[in-house]
């Protein structure tokens, strides 16, 4: 499970309540270490996955401990010495370790002055510190000198003011990212770029579709190939040899001897909301707002949209170390959570955790669940096979593509009802999607993609939506953002999962936006009313009502000239409910194709630790979103995921990629939130309404292709 | 095939390779010379993420057989440029923080690279269309394109 997940079920018992990630990671020591050499070591179980987390944490613990950037070592992180922070995922690193840490460091300092008062025989109050030294009248000393272990071995106490706002130097600014210079120079950094010692390098045979029963395999001619090894557990088939090439070739020789019984399992890929409505579910009311007073109901007006299965598509196939020694399990992983997985890799394996170490290495951007954890399982499936030699496993282009779990399908069906006055009175939405997780580290059965086919197979899992209060699957971003005077909300999670789903950035929220931004458009023009009045009519939270207010005046909103073909539209959501603010306006050129020109975002993710990280994000986000809502769809046939590299499953490209710009609102005083996810919902629905805007036609399921456009128009 | 030897120019240094003639040259790369900057992403000539200069021009490497580039010069990430001693597009990456993950970025700069020899004040149109072939999941395409119009601007 996730770290909110756990947070928000945490009970009371008498202990203090600490911040963030400190609550279940109570110990000093466990964050950070001072060190003689003169800089301090800090542990955060949240892991680089090129969003610059890592230098974002180092700027906080910079700022409260009154050390440089310099002094400040972020440690890799691994299940040997790091704290257990569950995933780094939901846009939480900086609300869960960086509070964590910001709280860890301020004790810190604390305890190390009265040390230092002690040491220097004047009062703690008298001392001042700057870059490690602690200065007071009459003397001085540093955390270096004073660098004992012991001092820490102790656990939070919760009790010790971090510094305000004001006082932040490091904070604020825009700080290079420390990981970047090896990845411009080429330095090995990447988990792909790993090389132990006595090395093999493994590759998988996956089955042809994702319902394919193995019939027959003959292993004899690969076995026959010099230096090659075959293992084979039920049907999980991979190679080990002493080269990725000898490796490769193999696999493709075995491909060839393997007989496979396929059964067409898969939905009708151009009719997904008809079959997430035809499936088995388990119904959640979300929640319910009843009016106070009886509404006078003038219009009714419903709508339903899709989103459909998309790839996380990273551009680095899933790659990973493992290594048996002395009986234990070493991994090296690009996994999001290495907690989790070693607790699954121990199910998986039947062994106990504590034989296993996972190690964070970074790999490709991710964003969110794809086959990291899988390729680790392989490696270390295939490492038993080798003898004591670490093995290497890379996924293929085509297997990343189709064997990692896919962002679900979903339909959202949305009802409002609208009064005299043009105002929204009533609301009902709808979902329907497979669960959002099926990651690694909740169920009794592992989420391990290889170990669902050994042998004797562990049971596959069936995607679950995480509760609604640790930020929910398919249901995120399914109540309105809107103060509206009765609603309701249902969220169906579809139990068959002929496609393995799992998180995608921002789950349910890029759909439930979509959908919900669109409609809200729909509602304006029923009404006749500016989207941006309509939308700052029914908003009551003055950071959601700035957002909107800052984009429309930075996107010359009322300036706008229409020309033939052109159309601009608005997307706003609070991501989750719970953080960032962020408003998008899209202007587009709409013809055969949808070209997407600009995009205008204004966001509020309160104190901004990294400005040029947040701009980073939210512009990632943007386009990535932007990417999906008018190219990207999984395509499959009857049985087989017909995705397989990225001809048959394009992205954007650079001339299809629209200006970016990107406000901060700056809010130093307030929480800070993440920035990850928060414009991806919004960028779709902005777009959808830009191209409403310029054709006159709402197209409710995506992507915007020309063929949807061209299906629209007759 | 059989493995034979090979004889090519990586990085300015000459060097001899024993391996099969059919081997990509981003296997020998990687494996074979250690020189692991150069990324596999895809393994079809499709994404730019094994991008090298092959007598200055980018190429991907990652179908490229080596006994296509025997006697031929190649350079890798590695050999534009070093910390000390940054390619000035690798210096305007840094300076532009032109990457979130960065596993296309060895390709995209490769390819950059090669459009600055021959086109030194490309407009923002031409640096997209030499980048046509290499692509970014993380978004970072703006801030890419602004590097190259930085490189393009900095003195060498």
């Amino acid at each position: 499970m996730n770290l909110a997940f756990r947070l928000a079920g945490a009970v009371s018992d008498g202990t203090p309540l600490l911040p963030g990630s400190l609550q279940v990671n109570r110990h000093l020591s466990s964050w950070l270490r001072m060190r003689r050499e003169g800089f301090v070591e800090v542990y955060s179980g949240k892991v680089e996955l090129g969003q610059g987390i890592l230098t974002a944490l180092a700027q906080i613990v910079a700022d409260e401990l009154d050390v440089t950037l310099d002094q400040v070592r972020m440690v890799r992180a691994s299940t040997a010495h790091s704290p257990d922070e569950a995933v780094t995922s939901g846009s939480l690193s900086v609300q869960e370790s960086g509070l964590a840490l910001r709280h860890a460091c301020a004790e810190t300092r604390a305890i190390y002055l009265r040390e230092a008062a002690a040491h220097l025989g004047v009062a703690a109050a008298a001392l001042s510190v700057e870059g490690g030294r602690i200065t007071g009248p009459g003397g001085s000393t540093d955390y270096w000198t004073l660098a004992n272990d012991l001092l820490l071995d102790r656990e939070a106490t919760g009790a010790i003011a971090t510094k305000p706002a004001a006082e932040m130097r490091v904070i604020g600014q825009s700080i290079p990212r420390d990981d970047l210079p090896n990845k411009v120079f080429g330095v090995p950094r990447f988990i792909h770029d790993l090389r132990l010692p006595g090395m093999l390098h493994g590759r998988m045979l996956r089955p042809p579709s994702p319902a394919a029963v193995l019939m027959a395999v003959d292993t004899t001619p690969v076995e026959a190939m010099p230096n090659v090894q075959v293992v084979r557990d039920g049907s999980f088939i991979g190679v080990i040899a002493a080269t990725e090439r000898a490796a490769a070739q193999a696999v493709d020789a075995l491909a060839k001897a393997t007989q496979w019984r396929e059964s067409a399992v898969l939905p009708d890929q151009e009719a997904l909301g008809p079959w997430l409505k035809a499936q088995r579910a388990e119904t959640t009311v979300i929640g319910t707002k009843t009016a106070l007073l009886p509404p006078q109901i003038v219009r009714t007006l419903r709508a339903a949209y899709t989103k459909p299965f998309l790839a996380h598509a990273a551009i680095g196939p899933s790659c990973a170390v493992a290594q048996w020694r002395d009986g234990g399990l070493e991994v090296w992983s690009h996994s999001q959570g290495i907690f989790n997985l070693r607790r699954d890799l121990g199910l998986a394996l039947h062994l106990p955790a504590e034989v296993i170490e996972v190690h964070h290495v970074e790999g490709s951007g991710c964003y969110g669940h794809n086959a990291a954890d899988d390729v680790a399982f392989d490696a270390a499936r295939l490492a038993q096979a080798a003898d004591g030699a670490p093995v290497r496993v890379q996924w293929s282009r085509a297997d990343e593509l189709g064997w990692s779990p896919f962002g679900p399908a979903m339909r959202v069906e949305l009802e409002a009802d609208v009064d005299a006055a043009g105002a929204i009175v009533g609301w009902r939405h709808e979902t329907w999607s497979n669960g959002h997780s099926t990651r690694p580290g909740r169920a009794k059965s592992p989420g391990l993609l290889g170990s669902w086919h050994l042998d004797t197979p562990s049971e596959r899992l069936l995607a679950i939506n995480a509760p609604l209060a640790a930020g929910g699957g398919g249901e995120r971003n399914s109540v309105p953002c809107y103060d509206l005077p009765a609603w309701e909300v249902i969220s169906h999670r579809v139990l068959e999962m002929p496609l393995r789903t799992s998180a995608l950035r921002a789950l349910g929220a890029f759909a439930n936006v979509f959908a919900i931004e669109s409609f809200i458009d729909e509602l304006a023009a029923l009404v006749k009313a500016d989207p941006v009045h309509f939308r700052l009519r029914h908003l009551r939270d003055e950071r959601a009502r700035t957002v909107v207010e800052r984009v429309a005046a930075n996107a010359r909103w009322t300036d706008w000239k229409r020309r033939e073909g052109t159309g601009h539209g608005i997307g706003f959501a609070r991501y989750k409910h719970t953080s960032a603010y962020c408003a998008v306006i899209a202007e587009v050129e709409a013809e055969a194709a949808i070209r997407v020109r600009r995009l205008c975002i204004a966001v509020d993710v309160g104190q901004v630790i990294n400005p040029d990280g947040v701009i980073n994000q939210i512009e990632g986000g943007a386009i990535q979103a932007a990417s999906w809502t008018i190219k990207e769809a999984l395509r499959f046939d009857t049985r087989h995921v017909t995705s397989v590299d990225w001809e048959t499953y394009p992205i954007f490209r650079f001339a299809d990629v629209p200006e970016v710009e990107v406000d901060i609102i700056s809010r130093p005083e307030m929480p800070s939130m993440g920035a990850g996810e928060a414009s991806l919902g919004p960028t779709a629905g902005a777009i959808a309404n830009a191209v409403c805007d310029a054709l006159g036609l709402r197209i409710r399921d995506l992507p915007l292709t020309p063929e949807r456009i061209m299906a629209a128009m007759e | 095939m059989r493995p034979a030897q090979f004889a090519l120019t990586v990085n300015g240094r000459a060097c001899t390779v024993e391996a099969e003639g059919d081997a990509p040259l981003l296997d020998i790369l990687r494996d074979t010379l250690g020189l692991t900057g150069s990324r596999f992403g895809c393994g079809l000539e499709q994404c730019g993420a094994c991008n090298v200069l092959l007598d200055g021009r980018a190429v991907p490497s990652c179908t490229l057989p080596l006994s296509a580039v025997a006697g031929r010069t190649i350079v890798t990430i590695e050999g534009l440029g070093t910390p000390a001693n940054p390619h000035r597009v690798q210096q305007a990456f840094l300076d532009e923080q032109a990457a979130q993950c960065g596993y296309c970025t060895s390709g995209m700069i490769v390819s950059a690279a090669a459009l600055l020899q021959r086109t030194p004040a490309p407009t923002a149109a031409e640096i997209k269309a030499a980048l046509e072939g290499n692509l970014c999941r993380c978004g970072a395409h703006n801030r890419i394109v602004r590097a190259v119009l930085r490189a393009a601007q900095a003195t060498k």
